[in-house]
């Protein structure tokens, strides 16, 4: 296999584990934080990537989408906490479930709405064209986003290990008894921790729009893969799923790009691969 | 006063006697269409009740039971269409192959508890589904397999043909009323009461000497084996076999009918099918978004009423008794 394609791919890899991390990140957090797998991250994602979509049609402006579109989501998951997931809170299982029933109405709204067909989402004009990479075109848009996601990345690293609210989730993650014994009030923890996690899905889904275009059943598709690198990464740990997302990331690009039948087959396979060898996920220090 | 469901209990035997009269009767009087939609119903409530063995009575729960019910369908779609659609022969080879299934993805599933079990699970289901579009050759692909030939039975030149809707109505109606009385079997088994028992506190059954592992394997096997009959006889009811029994709505819809209806009593996910797959047919001509209003109904089953319709059955039938008591 020629270099220059070997290298393009790579690149293609990195943009896509990035934006895989935004979405895990939230996910994963939730999960280690409340015991809760949101079902309907992926509505989020989507529902965000739709708002930037209306948003660049209403204002005609990339920017403002992608700052409307997290605050909008971030709403939205703030009203759900505070109303509906607050009151099962002793009842995981149920609580599940309810954002189990949350993603069949959400998709079904999504396509209600915004329709069943395959939408484009432009990317901003300061960052169309392409860059020459090896001789191979290369779009500025992707090569941005790795900045991006590496200082949304940087960005939350530093926020959970080096602040005190940062400290505050750490500890609840291991022990939010403990937490609220000690005289915080672990709900409003929760409640920030499920809004950052939201918006920032929401982010990704407006950012990922100029490349995988948005439509139904793409809400789904990304919070399998999301789910994954949660499983492989471990739960409640922003390492983890920053570990996992590389994984699957690059997994799910090389493999659409050299065996496309098999290539959820090979994430399938590592996944299964990484349970065998530690159920807890590659950094995981807690069972779920 | 005895409660409602002694009184129930008591009647048991003569309900059911009258409603497998009715059930027989029923094809002969409905139009094909009605038919149909109670085949249907047959096909989701064994399905539904295959789940409910994980979620109601082991404690695991499976967000991807839909990977057994297209495994059933799609082996029953390849072995029909290229081989024989003779049930003697389709159907060992669709329970062999889906308990192979179970095997498999059991194995890697069970090295995890809780919600990486459902995490895991799900995402199994959806690398089927994704297995299915992109595998041609051999599935298909976004079209599926169709042209899947009427079940037959029989053995060498004597052969019946299951060939309209009428006669498949009765294949499924014994289908339904053998795993219905099997499932129920096991469940009131020893082995469905260790199940039970290590819902409830899987440390206390190992301190016991109970190899939960073993146990929860062998449940999560048969599961899936039912799942696969369900999807095998949906296969063999459609004549058609699509990627959408693998995808996360399906499993989505069998989860459904399980909550609504009350886990861990197999008669109310037969409920719960009942209620899913006919209110549809009627709501549906009023409006378009079926999957939200189920999604709604759901959530609120979830926040009232978690033990579904089972458990307000029960409910009733304790108030009116309460009075009574001391």
């Amino acid at each position: 296999m020629p270099l220059d394609i070997l290298v393009i791919q790579l690149l293609n890899g990195l943009v896509f584990s990035l934006l895989l991390f935004l979405m895990a990140a939230g996910l994963s957090l939730i999960l280690g934080l409340m015991d809760v797998v949101n079902l309907a991250h992926g509505g989020f994602y989507l529902f965000g990537g739709y708002i930037g979509l209306t948003m660049i049609r209403w204002f005609g402006s990339f920017w403002l989408a992608l700052l409307i579109a997290p605050l909008v989501a971030g709403a939205l998951g703030l009203l759900l906490q505070v109303w509906f997931l607050r009151r099962l809170q002793s009842r995981h299982l149920d609580q599940v479930l309810f954002t189990f029933g949350l993603a069949l109405i959400a998709a079904d709204m999504l396509r209600w709405y915004w329709g069943a067909y395959v939408e484009s989402v432009p990317p901003p004009p300061e960052l169309d064209g392409s860059v020459l990479i090896m001789g191979r075109q290369f779009p500025v848009y992707r090569l941005s986003l790795i900045f991006f996601g590496a200082i949304v990345g940087v960005a939350l690293m530093v926020l959970l290990d080096y602040t005190r609210i940062g400290a505050i989730v750490r500890a609840g993650v291991s022990d939010s008894e403990l937490v609220s014994g000690l005289g915080i009030n672990i709900d409003w923890v929760f409640v920030g921790v499920f809004v950052l996690g939201t918006a920032l899905a929401a982010l990704a889904g407006v950012a990922a729009g100029p490349i995988t275009n948005l439509y139904p059943g793409l809400d789904f598709e990304i919070l399998i893969l999301a789910l994954v690198v949660v499983v492989i990464g471990g739960l409640g740990t922003l390492r983890g799923a920053l570990l996992g997302s590389i994984l699957v990331g690059m997994t799910e690009t090389l493999g659409k790009a050299f065996i496309p039948e098999f290539s959820l087959f090979v994430i399938f396979a590592l996944m299964a691969l990484v349970l065998l060898v530690r159920p807890r996920g590659l950094l995981g220090q807690k069972e779920a | 006063m005895t409660s409602l469901l002694a009184n129930f209990r008591r009647w048991q035997f003569w309900l059911t006697l009258i409603g497998l009269i009715a059930l027989v009767i029923y094809p002969n009087v409905a139009s094909s269409y009605l038919i149909s939609l109670l085949t249907e119903v047959f096909v989701f409530a064994i399905f539904a009740m295959s789940l409910d063995l994980l979620l109601g009575y082991s404690g695991l729960s499976s967000f991807g039971h839909a990977a057994f019910f297209g495994l059933g369908g799609y082996i029953l779609g390849f072995v029909a269409r290229n081989w024989t659609a003779n049930m003697f022969i389709t159907l060992p080879i669709v329970l062999i192959g889906s308990a192979l299934g179970a095997l498999i993805i059991g194995f890697f599933a069970l090295r995890t508890s809780g919600l990486s079990f459902l995490m895991f699970t799900l995402a199994a289901s959806q690398m089927f589904f994704g297995i299915a579009i992109k595998w041609t050759a051999v599935t298909g692909g976004s079209d599926g397999l169709s042209g899947i030939p009427r079940p037959t039975i029989g053995v060498g030149d004597t052969v019946y043909r299951f060939g309209t809707g009428f006669q498949f109505y009765f294949v499924a109606l014994i289908f339904f009323l053998i795993a219905f009385w099997l499932m129920r079997q096991l469940v009131h088994s020893p082995f469905g009461r260790a199940l039970i028992g290590i819902k409830s506190n899987e440390a206390r059954m190992k301190a016991l000497g109970y190899n939960t592992w073993r146990y929860k394997m062998m449940a999560f096997t048969l599961a899936g084996v039912f799942a696969g009959l369900s999807g095998y006889l949906f296969a063999y009811f459609n004549r058609h076999v699509s990627p959408e029994t693998f995808y996360w709505t399906t499993s989505g819809q069998v989860m459904i009918m399980v909550i609504i209806g009350g886990a861990g009593s197999l008669t109310g996910p037969a409920l719960g099918a009942v209620l899913v797959r006919l209110l549809p047919s009627y709501v549906s001509s009023y409006t378009e978004r079926w999957h939200a209003i189920m999604g709604l109904v759901f959530i609120l089953f979830v926040l009232f009423a978690p033990q579904g319709i089972i458990g307000l059955l029960k409910k009733v039938g304790r108030v009116s008794n309460s009075p009574n008591e001391p």
